[in-house]
C-alpha cells in the first residue's frame, strides 16, 4: 500500500499511516525508511511516530514520546525492557513513494 | 525414534521447561494448556489493569515451537493419566502416549469455604480470563473489597484501586502480610496503604456474603461486624493443582503438593512435576524463581543430565504494593534459637536486620518504605557473606560495594544470573543495564536487582578503563558545557554539523533536545525549521503538552498573571468550541487539555487573533513571571510588581535554556507571589527590589538565595540577564538552577561575584547575548501557523484526515477528561 512520498517526511523523523485500519509509524532515518506499531506500549498512546529517531549501540530506534523507552526500528523490540516489542512492518521505495508490505 | 515428551500445563514454569529442554536433543513434544490463551507472564498479572494487553504480557515465542517441534494444544486441559500404559487424555484427543511426562499444573485461587462466596461479582485473581471480567464487573460498581491480606491480596487490591474502585483489604489475621512481615512493619505497611486511599479491616475473618443493602455485597465478619462493598476478590493463599497426580496414584503431600525428589520427578520416574504444584522436601514454592530452577533441572535430567539437582530456592521478595516497596529476606521472623534482631524505624521506613548470635552471618531481613538494600542484604544470605562489625549500618544508609562480592554472587536469583556471568557480559560489549538485560535476561523479571546489576556494569567498564563521565551520552564525549562553547565559538548552527564534527553515530533522544537546545539559546532560530525539527523533545516538537492519551493541553502566555475580560472571554470560547478541559495553572495562566495534534494549528489561530502568543509551556525556556497585585492596589504594596512581572516576562519569554525557568515578583516582604521558591525571585523594599536566584518548588524545594539588595530596575534587569546567560552557558543538561548552584564550587559568593563585581570579565557579552535574544524573539505558533511547511506537519495520519481513534473522552464534574 502506497503511504507517501519520500519528501513527506523530514529526514531523521517519522509520520503516522492508517494501513488498513491500522496506525503505522513510518520513520526516514539517513535516507532508510522503517516501519512499526504507532502504539506505544506503556502508555497505550498511538505516538510513536512523535518520538526521536537516533540510534544505541549501532542500532537505530526510537524513543516513545511519552515515556521515552526505545524501539529498535529493525525488530520492533523494547530495548529497556526484552519481553515488550511494537510490530514491524516491511517497507518499499518505489521511486519517491514509500510503500508498506 | 525421538523422546516423546508431553507436557500438562503452559504456565510460566511450563514454558521455561520448554525453553530449556529445546536444543538439548531430539524430543516431539505436546503441550496442553487448559487456558485459551499460551504464556504469559503471571508475575506482571497488575500491569493489566495499567494499559499492558495481552499480547504484551505474552512470554510465549512462536519461534520456539516450531523450531523446536512442539505442539500446542490451547484450550485442551488433560483430564486423565494412565501411568501404567503411558498414556494421557485430554478434553479432545482420546490417547497421547508419551515417554517422559511433565506436570506443570500450577495450582489454583483457594476460596475460603464463605457462605455465598459464588454469589455474582465474586471473583478469583488469577488468569487474564479473570482480570477481564473483573474489569467488566468494575465498570457497574464503586466499591470493591479484596479478602486477603497477603502479598496476592494486596496485588489484587492495587488492580482495584487502577479500576477507579474505593478498594477495600479484609485480612482475617492481626496484620498484613503475615507470612513474611512481622507486627511492627506490618502496621506500618498499612499505614502507607491506607495513606494510598484504600481501607484495611484487620481480624476480620469474613463468614457469609449476603445481599447488601446499599451496595452489592454484604461481607458479614465473625464478630458481628459488616462491610458493604459492589465485588469481592478472594485472594487467599493457591494451592497445588495435584488432582490428576492424585487420580494417577503419584504421591501426594498431606497438605497438597505432588512430591518429587531433586530430579524433580514423582514417585513414578517418567513422570516430573515442576513449578507450584510440586512439593519438595515438605514445601511448596509459590513464587517464579524456585519454578524456574526446577524447569532447567527436569529439562537437563530428561536429557540425559543425571547430575543435576534442584536444591531448595530462597524464597525472599522484594515488591512494589500499591506504591509501598515491601521485601522480607530468610528467617525474617528471627525464629532462629538465639538469632539477634537490629531494627530501624520511622513513620515512613521500616527496617529489621535478623543476624546468627555470633553476629557474624545474616539470617534474614525486613524493609517496608524503603527496600534499596535488598539487593545487597539478599548477597549476605545467599553468598554467606561475613557481616562488617557494625552490622546496623546495613540498614542505616550504606549500601554493599558490588566490587566486595565474589564472582560466583547471585545477582537475578529470578533468572539465575551471577556476578561472573555479568562481568563477562561487560566484557564482550554490554555497556549499560539495557543491553545486559538483553543479553544475560538479569533484571528482565522482578527487576529488584537491577540497582546492584548497574553498580556492576559500572564497576566492570570502570576497571576497563570506560569512563563514566559526564558525557552528554554516547554520540557526545563532552559536557552539555564544553559542547555550549564549541557550539558558540565555531558558530555551529544545526545539528548535523555538531555531531560531525565534535560527536559519532546518528544521535538519540538525550544529546539531540541538549544540542537542540543550545542552539536555541545561542541562534534563537525557530525550533521547527526542518533542520531543527526532529531534534526536539516531546513537547517542543508540536509546542504544546504531550498528555498521557496522545493528546496535547496549550497555555498561552499571560504575562504576570494580568489577564483582560476580553480575553477570559476568547479563552473560554476557544475552550467550548474545541471541547477542551480548563484548569488554572499554578503558575497563574489557563492551561486547555485535551487537543488532537490536527486541532493545534486551528486553536492557535483563535489565540493569536485575540491577541495572546506562545506560552512556551512546553519548552525547557522561561515559563512565567508570577505576581501579586502589588501597590496600584494592594494597601501594603510598595512597589509595582505586575508591571515590574510583565517588563521581565516579554523580556525573556521564548529564552531556551538547560531546563525550565520561573520567576516571580512580589510587591513587598509578605511575598504573595512566593519569589523566594524560583529559580528568579523579585521582592520589592522601600529602596527597590532585592533579587534572589536559585529558589525552587516541586520534588526537592530549596528556598532561594539572596543575590543583591535594593536594586534599581535596570541594576536588576541587568543583573537577571548576567545571571540567566552564565546558567544558560554552563549548567548540565536538565539542571535547574538549584542544583547548578549547588554544584558550582563557592556557590551563591561566587555567582555574585560573576554577576554583580563581573569578576570574570564576561558581564558585557553575557548582557549582549541577552539583548540578542530579545531583538530576536518571535511567538513560535505564529511562525508555525503561517509557514505551510510546518503548519501541515500538525496532523495524526501523513495520508488521512481521520483523528486519532484511540484518543477518547469521558465527562467528568461537567469537564471532558481522558477515558
Amino acid at each position: 500500500m502506497r503511504i507517501c512520498r519520500v519528501d513527506e517526511i523530514l529526514d531523521n523523523s517519522g509520520v503516522c499511516a492508517l494501513v488498513g485500519g491500522e496506525q503505522v509509524a513510518v520513520f526516514r532515518v539517513d535516507g532508510m525508511i522503517y516501519a512499526i506499531g504507532n502504539r506505544d506500549p506503556f502508555s497505550g498512546a498511538n505516538v510513536l511516530s512523535r518520538g526521536i529517531v537516533g540510534d544505541i549501540d549501532g542500532e537505530p530506534v526510537v524513543a516513545s514520546p511519552v515515556y521515552k523507552q526505545h524501539f529498535s526500528l529493525l525488530t520492533g523490540r523494547c530495548l529497556e525492557d526484552p519481553s515488550v516489542s511494537v510490530p514491524v512492518y516491511r517497507t518499499r521505495v518505489d521511486g519517491s513513494e514509500i510503500q508498506i508490505l | 525414534m525421538n523422546t516423546r515428551v508431553v507436557v500438562i500445563g503452559n504456565g510460566m514454569v511450563g514454558q521455561r521447561f520448554l525453553e530449556q529442554l529445546a536444543g538439548r536433543g531430539r524430543f516431539d513434544i505436546t503441550v496442553f494448556c487448559e487456558e485459551p490463551r499460551p504464556a504469559y507472564d503471571r508475575v506482571q498479572l497488575t500491569s493489566y489493569f495499567s494499559g499492558r494487553t495481552p499480547a504484551e504480557l505474552n512470554l510465549a515465542k512462536k519461534e520456539l515451537f516450531a523450531s523446536a517441534g512442539i505442539t500446542l494444544r490451547l484450550s485442551d486441559p488433560v483430564l486423565a493419566i494412565d501411568a501404567a500404559r503411558k498414556v494421557v487424555r485430554s478434553a479432545r484427543y482420546k490417547e497421547v502416549p508419551y515417554d517422559k511426562l511433565v506436570l506443570a499444573t500450577g495450582s489454583y485461587p483457594f476460596v475460603p469455604p464463605v457462605e455465598g462466596r459464588d454469589r455474582r461479582d465474586c471473583f478469583v485473581y488469577r488468569t487474564i480470563e479473570d482480570l477481564e471480567t473483573i474489569t467488566a464487573a468494575a465498570r457497574r460498581s464503586r466499591t470493591g473489597a479484596v479478602i486477603g491480606g497477603g502479598l496476592l491480596g494486596l496485588e489484587a487490591a492495587k488492580a482495584l484501586k487502577d479500576l477507579g474502585l474505593e478498594t477495600h483489604i479484609v485480612e482475617s489475621a492481626p496484620r498484613l502480610m503475615a507470612v513474611q512481615l512481622d507486627d511492627a512493619a506490618g502496621r506500618l505497611l498499612k499505614r502507607n496503604i491506607e495513606a494510598l486511599g484504600a481501607t484495611v479491616h484487620l481480624q476480620k475473618s469474613t463468614k457469609s456474603i449476603t445481599e447488601g443493602a446499599v451496595r452489592r455485597q454484604r461481607l458479614t465478619f465473625a464478630d458481628g461486624t459488616f462491610l458493604e462493598t459492589d465485588l469481592v476478590v478472594f485472594s487467599a493463599g493457591i494451592r497445588p493443582r495435584d488432582e490428576l497426580a492424585r487420580s494417577a496414584g503419584l504421591t501426594i503431600g498431606e497438605r497438597g503438593g505432588i512430591q518429587i525428589d531433586s530430579h524433580c520427578r514423582t514417585a513414578n520416574p517418567d513422570i516430573y512435576a515442576i513449578g507450584e504444584c510440586a512439593l519438595w522436601q515438605g514445601r511448596t514454592f509459590g513464587l517464579v524463581a524456585p519454578g524456574y530452577q526446577m524447569a532447567e533441572v527436569a529439562a537437563r535430567h530428561i536429557a540425559g543430565d543425571g547430575d543435576v539437582r534442584f536444591l531448595g530456592a530462597d524464597l525472599s521478595t522484594k515488591l512494589k504494593l500499591m506504591g509501598v516497596d515491601v521485601a522480607s529476606i530468610g528467617d525474617a521472623h528471627a525464629s532462629t534459637p538465639d538469632a539477634v534482631s537490629y531494627v530501624y524505624s520511622d513513620d515512613v521506613v521500616y527496617k529489621k536486620l535478623v543476624v546468627s548470635a555470633d553476629r557474624k552471618a545474616l539470617l534474614g531481613a525486613i524493609l517496608v518504605g524503603d527496600a534499596s538494600a535488598y539487593g545487597a542484604l539478599l548477597q549476605f544470605v545467599l553468598n554467606g557473606i561475613d557481616l562488617p562489625a557494625r552490622p546496623e549500618e546495613l540498614i542505616l544508609n550504606k549500601s554493599l560495594n558490588s566490587s566486595e562480592l565474589p564472582d560466583s554472587a547471585l545477582i537475578c536469583s529470578c533468572n539465575n544470573v551471577s556476578k561472573g556471568q555479568i562481568c563477562a557480559a561487560v566484557k564482550e560489549g554490554c555497556r549499560s543495564l539495557a543491553s545486559l538485560k538483553a543479553k544475560t535476561k538479569a533484571a528482565s523479571s522482578c527487576g529488584g536487582c537491577g540497582p546492584l546489576a548497574k553498580s556492576i556494569v559500572d564497576g566492570e567498564l570502570k576497571k576497563q578503563g570506560v569512563a563514566i563521565a559526564n558525557h552528554l551520552c554516547e554520540h557526545f564525549a563532552f559536557s552539555r558545557q564544553e559542547l555550549f562553547h564549541l557550539v558558540k565559538m565555531n558558530e555551529i548552527r544545526d545539528f548535523e554539523t555538531a555531531i560531525g564534527k565534535h560527536g559519532r553515530g546518528r544521535g538519540c533522544d538525550i544529546c539531540k533536545p541538549a544540542v537542540a537546545s543550545i542552539l536555541a539559546s545561542c541562534w534563537n532560530e525557530m525550533i521547527l525549521a526542518p533542520r531543527h525539527a526532529p531534534l526536539q523533545d516531546t513537547n517542543d516538537r508540536f509546542l504544546a503538552n504531550l498528555q498521557r492519551n496522545g493528546t496535547y493541553s496549550v497555555v498561552p502566555r499571560v504575562p504576570g498573571g494580568e489577564i483582560t475580560p476580553h480575553k477570559l472571554i476568547a479563552l473560554g470560547e476557544v475552550a467550548k468550541k474545541y471541547g477542551l478541559y480548563t484548569k488554572i495553572t499554578g503558575a497563574q495562566r489557563i492551561d486547555l487539555f485535551g487537543a488532537r495534534v490536527e486541532q493545534l494549528p486551528h486553536i492557535w489561530e483563535e489565540l493569536i487573533a485575540a491577541g495572546f502568543e506562545s506560552g512556551h509551556a512546553y519548552g525547557k525556556a522561561l515559563r512565567t513571571v508570577k505576581s501579586c497585585v502589588g501597590s496600584t492596589w494592594c494597601r501594603y504594596g510598595v512597589q509595582d510588581s505586575v508591571t515590574m512581572a510583565i517588563e521581565l516576562e516579554n523580556r525573556y519569554r521564548g529564552l531556551r535554556s538547560p531546563h525550565k525557568l520561573k520567576m516571580a515578583v512580589s510587591g513587598c516582604t509578605r511575598e504573595c507571589a512566593e519569589a523566594q521558591g524560583k529559580d528568579v525571585g523579585v521582592i520589592a523594599t522601600e529602596k527597590g527590589w532585592n533579587l534572589y536566584v536559585c529558589g525552587n518548588g516541586g520534588m526537592k524545594p530549596r528556598h532561594a538565595d539572596l543575590l543583591a539588595c535594593d536594586l534599581d530596575s535596570s541594576t536588576l534587569i541587568q543583573y537577571i540577564d548576567r545571571f540567566l546567560m552564565f546558567y544558560i552557558r554552563t549548567a548540565d543538561r536538565l539542571q535547574r538552577t538549584s542544583t547548578w548552584l549547588e554544584s558550582l564550587e563557592g556557590g551563591v559568593e561566587y555567582v555574585r561575584k560573576v554577576v554583580c563585581e563581573d569578576s570574570l570579565g564576561i558581564g558585557a557579552e553575557l548582557e549582549a547575548d541577552m539583548q540578542r535574544h530579545v531583538q530576536t524573539y518571535a511567538c513560535e505558533w505564529k511562525t508555525a501557523i503561517e509557514t505551510p511547511e510546518i503548519r501541515s506537519r500538525f496532523r495524526h495520519f501523513v495520508n488521512s484526515d481521520e483523528p486519532d481513534s484511540g484518543v477518547a473522552f469521558v465527562e467528568e464534574r461537567g469537564q471532558p477528561v481522558p477515558a
